[in-house]
């Protein structure tokens, strides 16, 4: 038997600030930028915190001297996010903001983020969650997987962790089969909704996150050039954007018994039968 | 003229729906050149020369490998096609290993895309479909997901002979990731849930029983969708879940039974080209969208229509 590592775990869990599904969400047809004033902690993330406070929790707690590490990059307001993170359970924050760092594409933001994990420095999971409810494209975990060379566990519908031998191991869901797969850390994870159920902090939590610190951190303490992030330094530029037509509510019948009926009559109206 | 490449996974005899798009978009962008992670039959090989394909770059499959080997795979189809731009399904596992590719090579991805221009404008959804979006990439090669049911599948009107070449893959670079245990799903004989023409969903209102919901489906040659109640409930395969973080479809017919219409299940929906909603409660936000709305029992109309469906087309 080879030794165990008992290493403390460092964890950092990627949290973004977006706009509340729950409210219309515009893009500005100007600008083409996304209306981000009514944004909260992406629904999705806090999976993801979830998964690395209970991950911590399973290991011997806090108290073990492992971290949870709330990172984002966003505006100003994004610290909301990370604070939302600290109530959840996680011990700390650093907040990437920038104004360069505005109309970044998924290449550029995996660059920026993977700068900010090295930045932290010696982590052993980065832990997100399966896509921002804003750009959707659930590809930035990936890409953190190849930049920072850790192997990629992503939409994991279950997580386990054995702390004896540091492995990792989660079921994938495909079209045609489920996987389970194993990963020596460090690795990225990304875990879907069916992975646990977010907690609601108490009281307790909320006040204890009042004294957990969030570090500021610039492109500069990165090593970033300006020019090699944002809008300038992204292939991707978005030319337009326009609102589809808002779908309007049909004829509404009550089924007095014939509604079956009527169905059909309007499929044959419409040319679909 | 552009250069296309379109890479898959695997392609079997007879290429899914999905897979006949890509090709049908490669081909109106240039001449297109396909990759595939697996070996390819002999049938696959003359349908894609039905879509014009002229050079098939093969990359025999490597079982044990999660990631590693269609990483490489892609990665030398990208260097040896010379690709401007190459186009992917949509599903996450496409999405990561072009994501990843694109990193490598310092490229570009556009997901959820819906169309590309032959002067390579990508079309594609932002907020689950409510905004339309056009973006173009300034550098680098430009890989792009499209959404199945975006374009019209059409064979080319002359085949081409398709040419045959094994694609040499470097080893893997990336971190071991292991397969411990693959599960096989049970094959359904209806339509696939993201590329169906028509597709009834049930929710918390089918009350644990999906017959009706699948009845009806059959009656029309539809597949079956659930609301994430539904799925959680265990009453239907995770599978079926439609919305936010299940599957999103766009098809011709939405029939949603027993479902309220909650904004993260619309979420995959709502770009449906006709809406129908059956829900007893009248105020259920699923009326909002929907272009016929039958306030009602889901058990009384579902099994009539299908009845009534069944008795016109006899
Ligand atoms: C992070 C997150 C992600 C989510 N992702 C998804 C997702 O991808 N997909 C998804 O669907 N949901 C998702 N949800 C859940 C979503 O918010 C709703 O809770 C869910 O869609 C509700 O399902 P439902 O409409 O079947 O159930 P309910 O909201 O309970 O609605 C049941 C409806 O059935 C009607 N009904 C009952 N009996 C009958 C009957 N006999 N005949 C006719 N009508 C009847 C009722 O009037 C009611 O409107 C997500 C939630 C979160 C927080
Ligand atoms: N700006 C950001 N700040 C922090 N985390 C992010 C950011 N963008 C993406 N992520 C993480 O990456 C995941 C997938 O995002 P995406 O690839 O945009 O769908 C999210 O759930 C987050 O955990």
């Amino acid at each position: 038997m080879t030794e165990e590592n008992t290493a403390p775990l460092k964890i950092v869990v990627l949290v973004k600030h977006v706009p509340d599904v729950q409210f219309d969400r515009h893009i500005d047809s100007a600008s083409l930028r996304l209306d981000r004033s009514e944004s909260v902690l992406s629904e999705l993330d806090e999976y993801a915190v979830e998964a690395a406070v209970a991950l911590v929790e399973s290991q011997g707690g806090f108290a073990a001297g492992h971290e949870v590490i709330a990172a984002t990059m966003g505006a100003k307001s994004a610290s909301n996010s990370i604070k939302k993170a600290l109530q959840m359970g996680a011990s700390s924050g650093v907040h990437l903001n920038d104004e360069a760092l505005i109309g970044s594409d998924t290449v550029v933001t995996s660059k920026a983020l993977a700068a900010l994990v090295e930045h932290v420095g010696d982590v052993d999971l980065v832990v997100t969650g399966m896509s921002s409810t804003d750009a959707e494209t659930s590809v930035v975990p990936a890409q953190l997987a190849e930049r920072l060379n850790f192997a990629q566990l992503t939409h994991a519908l279950n997580v386990d962790f054995d702390g004896a031998t540091r492995e990792l191991s989660i079921r994938r869901d495909h079209a045609d089969r489920t996987l389970t797969l194993a990963a020596a850390l460090p690795a990225v994870l990304s875990v879907t909704d069916q992975a646990n159920d977010p907690r609601y902090p108490n009281f307790k939590a909320i006040m204890a996150a009042k004294k957990k610190s969030i570090t500021e951190v610039s492109l500069a303490d990165l090593g970033l050039a300006a020019q090699a992030v944002g809008a300038a330094g992204s292939h991707i530029t978005v030319l337009n954007a326009e609102a589809r037509p808002a779908r309007e509510a049909g004829t509404i019948i009550n089924d007095s018994g014939q509604a079956g009926i009527a169905l059909v009559d309007f499929l044959a109206e419409q040319k679909l039968i | 003229m552009p250069s296309a490449l379109v890479f898959f996974t695997e392609l079997s005899d007879a290429p899914s729906k999905a897979q006949r798009e890509l090709l049908t978009l490669a081909a109106s962008i240039g001449e297109p050149t396909v990759a595939v992670a697996s070996e390819v039959p002999e049938a696959a090989v003359t349908q894609l020369g039905a879509y014009g394909v002229n050079k098939l770059l093969v990359a025999p499959a490597n079982e044990s490998s999660f990631l590693d080997h269609s990483l490489s795979a892609l990665e030398a189809a990208v260097k040896e096609s010379a690709a401007q731009v190459v186009v992917v399904a949509n599903d996450n596992f496409s999405r990561e290993v072009a994501a990843r590719i694109a990193v490598r090579v310092d490229g570009s991805i556009v997901t959820d895309a819906i169309d590309i221009s032959a002067d390579l404008v990508v079309t594609k959804d932002e907020l689950a479909g409510s905004y339309s979006a056009q973006a173009q990439a300034s550098g680098g090669v430009l890989f792009v997901t499209l959404k199945p049911n975006s374009i019209e599948d059409t064979p080319q009107a002359q085949a081409v002979s398709v040419s045959v070449e094994e694609l040499a893959v470097s080893a893997a670079t990336a971190p071991s990731v292991r397969i411990m245990a693959t599960e096989e799903k049970v094959a359904s004989d209806r339509p696939k849930l993201t590329e169906a023409r028509v597709v009834v969903a049930g929710g918390r209102g089918v009350n644990g029983d999906f017959s009706a919901v699948e009845a009806l489906a059959d009656a029309l040659g539809g597949a079956v969708g659930a609301s994430r109640a539904a799925t959680d409930a265990g009453w239907i395969s995770h599978d079926a879940q439609i919305g936010q973080t299940g599957v999103t479809v766009s098809p011709q017919l939405f029939i949603s039974a027993g479902i309220s219409g909650a904004i993260q299940q619309k979420a995959g929906m709502q770009t449906s080209k006709c809406i129908i909603a059956i829900n007893k409660d009248v105020d259920a936000p699923v009326f909002e969208i929907a272009d016929f709305g039958i306030v009602g029992d889901l058990d009384k109309v579902l099994p009539q229509a299908a009845e009534e469906i069944r008795r016109r087309q006899a």
